[in-house]
């Protein structure tokens, strides 16, 4: 590329820099003190429902969300590419298969439906 | 970290690279498709690798690049990739006693390359913290190697993205195969009546709180299952 540098102005650069610091921050957040404590017990129960509670937070939305709103149609690629990866899952047990046939699912009803 | 002996000569190191390699096909199709879009935006090329390699975290990449065009206030671009980044912080509580018996930059460094693909197989293969120095040893070097190949395909990924930009148009969608993996490791974790009602109330939450700016409604979600599902444990034991 040779405009690679075009447009490059060092404020940018130091909000990108500002930006893996905050990475940093919030991913080490309680690693920064070696200090000895412990966690309520009840709060180390609670944490084990945080994984699932957050993928499912994270994914959710991405599935049944358009512009903001619930979507309101059926005719939505994402809810039978979900449904179709979610059935592979629980009968290969293995997230590529779940990808790859989702996506087989997808791409032919979103680029040749439109949906 | 995956440039270490003790860690990558460690069998579980490979271990934690196998079980992240089914991943790797989502993870990489969600780095390329931020690859495309932040050359899309209008970013510089050097800026756009400068990001992939330094950030590492796609939702406050995506969050952040329409301020940064919009020359919004640092303050203001930071504070949003904070809040993005939240859930993070739920994580390191969660990691912490399994790795805070390492040195400062071990820490940090274990810290700023587990994102949520790593988080979720490391604490879903161990459960306990080992109480041996040789078990620490292993579960560092499971998550070494875990979050080692989930690097690795995302920053591979969003360099190949930012090249390829113009060649692969963003409403091809192929950024939901990102979406199916981690939907492929939400059915994986739904082994108990319990987790199945924390995701049940974390989806409907984050639905309902889509509102909230920031993605404020991913933090709300978490509170939210996290909560429930522990007054749902009390009502039970009480019975």
């Amino acid at each position: 590329m040779t405009d690679g540098w075009n447009g490059t102005d060092l404020w940018t650069l130091a909000v990108i820099v500002g930006l893996a610091a905050v990475t940093v921050v919030t991913r080490c957040f309680f690693f920064f003190s070696s200090a000895e404590w412990h966690l309520p017990l009840w709060a180390q129960r609670g944490l084990q429902y945080a994984p699932i509670a957050a993928l499912s937070a994270v994914v959710i939305p991405e599935i049944v969300m358009q512009q903001g709103e619930l979507i309101s149609s059926l005719q939505d690629a994402r809810l039978y590419a979900a449904a179709v990866g979610a059935a592979v899952y629980f009968w290969r047990r293995d997230v590529l298969q779940t990808i790859v046939l989702g996506m087989a699912v997808y791409l032919p009803l979103h680029l040749g439906w439109g949906w | 970290m995956f440039f270490l002996p003790s860690l990558y000569r460690h069998p579980e190191f490979a271990k934690g690279a196998r079980d992240l390699a089914p991943q790797a096909l989502g993870i990489a199709a969600w780095g390329l498709m931020t690859g495309v879009a932040m050359v899309k935006s209008g970013m510089s090329m050097f800026e756009c690798i400068v990001m992939s390699l330094l950030v590492f975290a796609g939702s406050s990449q995506l969050a952040a690049i329409p301020l940064i065009i919009a020359g919004a206030p640092a303050w203001v671009i930071l504070a949003t990739g904070l809040c993005v980044n939240l859930r993070f912080v739920v994580f390191s509580l969660h990691l912490r006693p399994y790795l805070i018996h390492l040195p400062l930059w071990r820490r940090l460094g274990h810290g700023y390359l587990t994102a949520d693909v790593s988080y979720v197989l490391f604490t879903k293969r161990f459960n306990q913290v080992a109480p041996t120095r040789q078990g620490k040893l292993a579960q560092e070097a499971y998550l070494a190697g875990n979050d080692g190949l989930n690097w690795l395909s995302w920053v591979t990924s969003s360099l190949v993205g930012i090249t390829l930009a113009n060649g692969i148009p963003p409403a091809w969608g192929l950024g939901f195969a990102g979406i199916l993996c981690l939907l492929g490791i939400l059915c994986s974790l739904a082994s108990s009546r319990m987790r199945i009602l924390s995701g049940v109330v974390a989806g409907a939450a984050a639905v309902a709180a889509y509102a909230l700016p920031l993605k404020l409604n991913i933090l709300v979600a978490i509170a939210a299952a996290v909560m429930l599902c522990l007054t749902v444990e009390r009502v039970r034991g009480e019975r």
